[in-house]
């Protein structure tokens, strides 16, 4: 299937100058079978060119799902239409087009279950709301506990995460072997698995798919998306922010919404705020495809290591962060000797897999694992950070949640415990115990 | 491979190596403002492009060291020492 993708590629120019700028149409099974007819040669361009403006009301610097939702939601919830969503490269092309696209709310605190359960409903119609398939699969999500510590945090997320409504619960071996049939769990290896947090309604969903359902809604509602638009400035005068200075000229804005993941201290710099964030790489491997045979993702947090099978019957394999602070996204040998010496522990008959690629994603890692989002003391800059290894299934909520305190100038009840000054209290969200595989 | 210049084993890989990241200065417990310890627990600079920070050769010489790394490129340097164009 052909998807436009807005990007000025020679192809199909004719077509694509004549439909740049005329509104995106409804995918049904009636266009697929038009356009499956004339051999896809006049699908329309998923979104829309347009020259940069003076002014906008607001501008939202990072077009990965967390920027682009935020102007989606400001469009379609709040009729703020005026609004820019500018990317230094393409649109997906950091964190939102690097993560294992795994979804799933089994966290540890109540603020983080019934924010990451909040995202788990947005993404459960997200296909129809934004009339895109984003192939989610709900297949279940189990986190293995190899150690009495582990087994004992299981059972103190289940319970929190039954409180607030989200179907979770420990398991033992027997069960698990039921649900994965390829998983060691016999009790004579090196990490015996003791029992697991099994949490049915987590799954993987299709990550590019979102950030183009997300950016063809925005532009169909209005906003301006600017690929290759580096922001090289934020002007702030007397505490308000009065403007953004781009490789493309200067925009003069109100509003500046921060959704720029790895990079977030670089632009919060601009504005003159600081952030208790540091940047590192998170790396992450697929293997050549195989027939469909792991039904449910599998993580351990002991062997720092994911896996799920895609659609297409890859395995995707998801690591902890690399242990020291970087800028860099190669990956490395360790890396992929690591990984590979954790994933046979846990399924030996995966040893003659081949891995097709590694890649690496940065992550703004928190001291709390929880992310920092609203309003900071430059009046009009706001940021949606701190998404360290967890941003990706948060994407539908933070777009609601920072459009509405962006539009209402209040932060959202949904959202109230991950302000910027919660470190000034001391008041911080410990979720390292759910959000991390490496602790 | 990413190597780091230990001033007391030479160059090794960094797997051998703990990260402890910039060096803060513990305020005086009592004198320090609540913003200074928000500073000391958790601020960092986050700085992309050369930054100073402290190394621990956990794996070798269980020695603390400082060293000057370019967080772009992972090209790393004895503290003090200066690559070419760099900052």
């Amino acid at each position: 299937m052909v998807i436009g993708n807005g990007s000025t590629n020679g192809q199909s120019r004719k077509n694509g100058n004549r439909r740049r700028n005329g509104k995106p149409s409804k995918y049904s099974a009636f266009s697929l079978l038009r356009h499956g007819l004339s051999q896809g040669a006049d699908w329309p361009r998923a979104w829309r060119e347009h020259p940069i403006r003076a002014s906008y009301d607001v501008v939202i610097i990072g077009g990965g799902v967390h920027g682009l939702a935020t102007a989606y939601y400001l469009a379609k919830n709040h009729g703020i239409t005026n609004v820019a969503v500018l990317d230094k490269g393409y649109l997906g092309g950091g964190g939102s087009g690097r993560n294992t696209a795994i979804l799933r709310s089994n966290y540890l605190t109540p603020e983080g279950v019934r924010f990451y359960d909040r995202s788990m409903q947005l993404y459960e119609h997200l296909a129809a709301d934004l009339n895109f398939n984003v192939m989610f699969s709900r297949r279940g999500h189990l986190t293995l506990a190899h150690n009495d510590s582990s087994l004992r945090t299981m059972r103190w997320r289940a319970e929190v995460n039954k409180q607030q409504g989200v179907d979770s619960d420990v398991i033992d071996p027997n069960e698990i072997a039921k649900l994965v049939p390829y998983l060691e769990t016999s009790p004579n290896t090196r990490y015996p698995i003791l029992g697991a947090l099994y949490h049915p309604p987590g799954g993987i969903i299709r990550h590019d798919a979102v950030v183009w359902g997300y950016a063809r809604g925005a532009d169909a509602n209005g906003v301006h998306l600017h690929q290759n638009t580096e922001v090289t400035g934020i002007d702030v005068a007397d505490g308000r922010v009065t403007g953004v200075r781009t490789r493309r000229g200067r925009i003069a804005t109100g509003a500046v919404v921060n959704c720029t993941a790895g990079w977030s201290t670089i632009i919060s710099d601009m504005a003159g705020v600081s952030m208790p964030v540091t940047t590192s790489p998170l790396q992450a491997a697929v293997t050549e495809p195989v027939r469909p045979f792991l039904d449910t993702v599998v993580v351990s947090g002991t062997l720092h290591v994911y896996v799920s099978q895609t659609d297409r019957g890859e395995l995707v394999f998801g690591a902890s962060v690399d242990p020291f602070t970087s800028y860099s996204m190669r990956g490395s040998l360790e890396f992929v000797e690591g990984l590979a010496g954790h994933v046979l522990e846990l399924m030996p008959a995966l040893s003659k897999m081949r891995l097709l690629r590694q890649w690496a994603g940065l992550c703004d890692m928190t001291p709390d694992y929880s992310p920092i989002m609203g309003p900071t003391e430059v009046d009009g800059f706001y940021v949606d950070v701190g998404w360290g290894t967890y941003g990706f299934k948060a994407g539908p909520v933070s777009g609601e949640a920072m459009a509405e305190c962006v539009a209402t100038k209040r932060t959202p009840e949904i959202i109230a415990a991950f302000p910027l000054s919660r470190f000034d209290a001391g008041e911080l969200v410990g979720e390292k115990g759910a959000a991390a595989v490496g602790h | 491979m990413i190597q780091l210049p230990c001033p007391w084993c030479g160059p090794r890989n960094v797997t051998e190596f703990s990260h402890e990241g910039e060096p803060a200065t513990r305020p005086d417990p009592g004198t320090a403002t609540p913003e200074q310890w928000r500073g000391y627990l958790y601020f960092r600079r986050n700085a992309r492009g050369w930054t100073e920070e402290t190394w621990y050769h956990s794996a070798g010489c269980r020695r603390f060291f400082r060293l000057r790394r370019d967080t772009v490129s992972n090209t790393a340097l004895p503290a003090g020492e200066r690559a070419e164009g760099s900052a």
